[in-house]
């Protein structure tokens, strides 16, 4: 495509008769043709697309699909192999990512890219100004700040620090600070992970406004619906290769699905509910003052068997300090665990397994495996010392291998060997192999803390499927997730946590999203 | 200039990267060797020669590895569980007093059970020698790197204190020495009328034995899981603080075994230079070998080699053996870059 590819349609061909005026617009970004490889795995397979200039776009895929890659190549963080970028019809320097910021190119990263003890000021300011400059010139960024928060609905004091502000005010900084410097395209990864279901629709009439000025936005998402409500045009990834492209307006959920695992998805059915024994009691649970999150204030929780308990709530207040409670990493500072109806005394995440609890951890990377150890190095790490696995304090190489393999074969796990490094794997491979390691013992308790984040549609059926099947065989599962909809969707009970605190259970279907949605934002309200 | 992650190379791959950082190193002191009016390739040709040209050079060679292999395994295993162990040479001194107090008559045993008592005793003071910074970083997160290096220079004033004092030889004419062990409390010799000892037997066992529990054993699973990831570790029960103790007693007991054989097998007695840098130098070794305990020993060798052949090229070819520490130093380096480029692959804009 050359200059005069203004009105040639893109890969989509007849698809383009559809988007509104589009002989109009003009592409401000053009890819084409854009391949990655790392090693034997192709993570961008001649991927091409053009951005309108007021256009959404939603890059939708699985993980591993490749979507990061793409957005790193194009933000400059990676150099592709074959293909070009394009911004505003000159062609973007490859692997710069002074380039993409100079040709108008701002990213919101999925984890937060801010100085926590600096003001907002100051990290919008960053960077912008030439470093010998003794002193910034605070009074012009201010009135800037403020007049693009008013603009734009992005509503943040410039003086406050970062680290007293909510996830939300946080992700409206990262904008901010995309827009001071002048960005003109926007792209947002996975933006509404971290959001109350009320922060995610000030976030969509933001995106709004931006693009009736004309900024053009990618908005990384796996969440269909919400690419349903932001979206023109949706472009779905699946193993590297792009395997479609629709106008919003004329999709739906099921075929975009289907376009995204290849295959059509069914939601898993929630068998009716039978009240078990309880297995696992906290009473009167509080902890000490270690890491970021909330900490616990005498929380009192049942699970019972055969039932999934979920545990709703805007992250950091308390929900880690309860998943590490239960998976025995944390220390209580006063009341008990009670499991099995024996009260527990020396509490650790070896005695945790040893009780038959279950547990996927929140963050797969940090805690759920060790990267630079092999599958079946990971698979073994909380069963080396039983007598399958090690005799006389030799480890069976061969017996954690065959595990391995079992549960690559037996939890669809896309893996070359037992002996590839796990790193290496997408999340969603590794979040199945921390399945298997967690449920091969037959667990009665099972903690699953956010099991689905980050994973895509397939990955989330499975993993849900899974859980369901082991709360038929009788386990007690507590859920804690963000996600509202994973939480109604599988929970026989539900309570939501806020500021270190549990509100009572609610069965379900007894409280409406609406309610749920406002026990989380108003007892953050409080918080803020 | 940039780095993105590669998936792990094979084997035969892997071992090019040892390879390539030594032909950078020779490249690179060949340039200093022109510098100083020489001539590289005769004097790489000397080193070669000086390191392996005869009988009496290649035993030589093995001798002096015989205490680097050892601190090379004190290194690599605390390096491998991310226990940095900077104070080989502290446990190596420690283990030459053990082995002079034990074998200077103290205990009157025959040779076959002196020798071992004295070995297991060496490695019982220095493996506790380590214990204390390994205590410190456990329960006060204070950082080993400080604490080992500083009792490196404690342990070195306390045998100048020794040497003064309580195991002071007699009859040594005033100098600061301990007296001789016994000769049953002495390793003995390979080859009769050759330097080499029966310490470089027991240092390729320990490389052996060290391989064995790494690569087999629950405990060395447990350290490198704890090396790679603690927090992960943790999570699946592995208990972090009990498996850096134990990291630590093995690193320090390998060590004190370097300070064992040295005396027992080679000095006889306690000097305040019993180790030219022994200790630092197995940093070096084990980060040649990336931290495989068979690595060690080829490490070990090449890097005496390169101490002995310096020495004997100096004297015929006038560069200085300082050239020596060069070439040693400058491998670390180019070793170092190869490790990462072996897990990275560099983009160039």
């Amino acid at each position: 495509m050359g200059a005069g590819a203004v009105f040639a349609g893109p890969a989509g061909g007849p698809l383009h008769l559809f988007t509104k005026s589009c002989m109009t617009r003009e592409a401000v970004l053009r890819l084409s043709g854009i391949t990655k490889r790392f090693g034997p795995l192709v993570a961008n397979d001649a991927i091409s697309f053009e951005l309108m200039r007021g256009e959404v776009i939603a890059l939708l895929g699985e993980n591993g699909a490749g979507k990061t890659t793409l957005m790193n190549i194009l933000f400059g963080h990676y150099v592709a192999d074959e293909g070009a970028v394009e911004a505003f019809g000159a062609p973007l320097h490859p692997g710069d990512p002074k380039a993409a910021l100079a040709a108008g190119i701002g990213m919101v990263h999925q984890h937060f890219t801010l100085a926590d003890n600096m003001t907002v000021l100051e990290n919008i300011a960053l960077g912008t100004a030439p470093l010998w400059r003794p002193r910034l010139d605070r009074g012009a960024a201010r009135a800037r700040i403020r007049a693009l928060s008013a603009d734009f609905g992005l509503s943040v004091e410039p003086d406050a620090t970062v680290a007293a502000l909510t996830v939300g005010e946080r992700q409206r900084v990262e904008i901010l600070k995309a827009l001071y410097r002048d960005a003109r395209i926007l792209i947002l990864d996975e933006p509404t992970a971290v959001l109350t279901p009320g922060e995610t629709e000030a976030l969509f009439r933001t995106l709004k406004l931006l693009v009736a000025k004309g900024l053009s936005i990618i908005f990384i998402s796996h969440k269909l619906a919400e690419v349903m409500a932001v979206s023109d045009r949706v472009l779905v990834l699946r193993a590297g290769r792009l395997a479609g492209e629709r106008v919003t307006a004329s999709t739906g959920r099921a075929e975009l699905a289907a376009l995204m695992v290849g295959q059509e998805v069914v939601s898993p059915p929630v068998p009716a509910m039978r009240s078990g024994t309880p297995l696992l009691v906290l009473s009167e649970v509080s902890t000490g003052g270690r890491g970021t999150g909330a900490r616990l204030n005498r929380v009192s929780l049942t699970l019972r068997a055969g039932e999934i308990t979920g545990l709703a709530g805007v992250s950091g207040n308390g929900q880690s300090a309860l998943a590490g409670v239960i998976a025995g990493t944390e220390t209580l500072t006063t009341g008990e665990i009670e499991i099995g109806g024996t009260v527990v005394s020396a509490w650790s995440p070896r005695e945790a397994l040893r009780r038959g609890i279950g547990r996927i951890p929140e963050d797969r990377h940090a805690v759920g495996t060790i990267g630079d150890m092999s599958v079946a190095e990971n698979v073994i790490s909380e069963q080396y010392r039983t007598a399958r696995f090690a005799r006389h304090g030799l480890l069976d190489w061969a017996a954690a291998r065959a595990f391995a393999e079992e549960i690559i074969r037996d939890y669809d796990v896309k893996c070359p060997s037992p002996d590839s490094r796990i790193r290496l794997l997408s999340g969603g491979n590794m979040q199945k192999l921390i399945l298997g390691r967690a449920l091969d013992p037959k667990p009665r308790i099972i903690l699953a803390n956010q099991p689905t984040r980050g994973l895509d549609v397939g990955a989330v059926s499975y993993v849900h499927r899974r859980l369901l099947e082991a709360r038929e065989r009788g386990a007690a599962i507590l859920l804690i997730s963000e996600d509202l909809e994973e939480i109604l969707a599988l929970s026989d009970r539900i309570v939501v946590m806020s500021r270190g605190r549990l509100s009572g259970a609610s069965a379900r279907g007894e409280r409406t999203i609406a309610e749920l949605g406002e026990l989380m934002a108003g007892h953050q309200g409080e918080a803020a | 200039m940039r780095l993105e992650p590669k998936p792990a190379p094979s084997l035969g791959v892997l071992l090019l990267y040892p390879l390539g950082a030594i032909a950078a190193t020779l490249v690179f002191v060949s340039l200093l060797v022109l510098a100083a009016g020489a001539s590289p390739f005769s004097v790489i040709w000397l080193v070669a020669k000086g390191a392996a040209g005869s009988q009496f050079a290649a035993l030589e060679t093995l001798t002096r590895a015989t205490p680097l292999i050892f601190t090379g395994l004190a290194v690599a295993v605390a390096f491998r569980a991310k226990l940095w162990n900077i104070g080989a040479e502290a446990q190596l001194y420690v283990g030459g007093i053990v082995t002079v107090v034990l074998g200077t008559g103290a205990l009157p045993l025959p040779q076959p059970v002196l020798l071992p008592v004295i070995a297991i005793a060496a490695m019982a003071a220095g493996a506790l020698l380590l214990l204390g910074p390994a205590l410190l970083k456990t329960r006060f997160g204070v950082d080993e790197v400080v604490t080992t290096l500083l009792l490196n220079f404690v342990v070195l004033l306390f045998v100048a204190m020794l040497l003064e004092g309580a195991l002071k030889d007699p009859m040594g004419l005033g100098w600061p020495q301990s007296s001789k062990v016994v000769a049953d409390a002495q390793l003995p010799r390979i080859v009769t009328g050759k330097r080499l000892h029966y310490g470089f037997v027991l240092a390729l066992a320990a490389a052996f034995a060290i391989w064995v529990v790494m690569k087999k054993t629950v405990l060395g699973y447990e350290m490198r899981a704890v090396g790679h990831n603690p927090e992960a570790a943790r999570f699946a029960g592995i208990p972090v603080d009990p498996v850096l103790m134990k990291t630590a007693l093995l690193s320090g007991g390998l060590a004190a075994l370097a300070g064992f054989s040295e005396v027992a097998g080679l000095k006889g007695n306690l000097t305040l230079d019993l180790s030219p840098g022994y200790g630092y130098s197995g940093i070096v070794v084990a980060m040649l070998a990336m931290l495989n305990p068979l690595g060690v020993v080829a490490a070990a060798i090449f890097v005496a080699g390169i101490f002995v052949g310096a020495d004997a090229m100096s004297r015929s070819a006038g560069v200085p053996s300082y050239i020596a520490d060069v070439v040693v130093a400058t491998a670390l380096l180019t070793m170092v870059t190869a490790i990462l480029l072996s897990r990275f692959r560099v983009r160039w804009r």
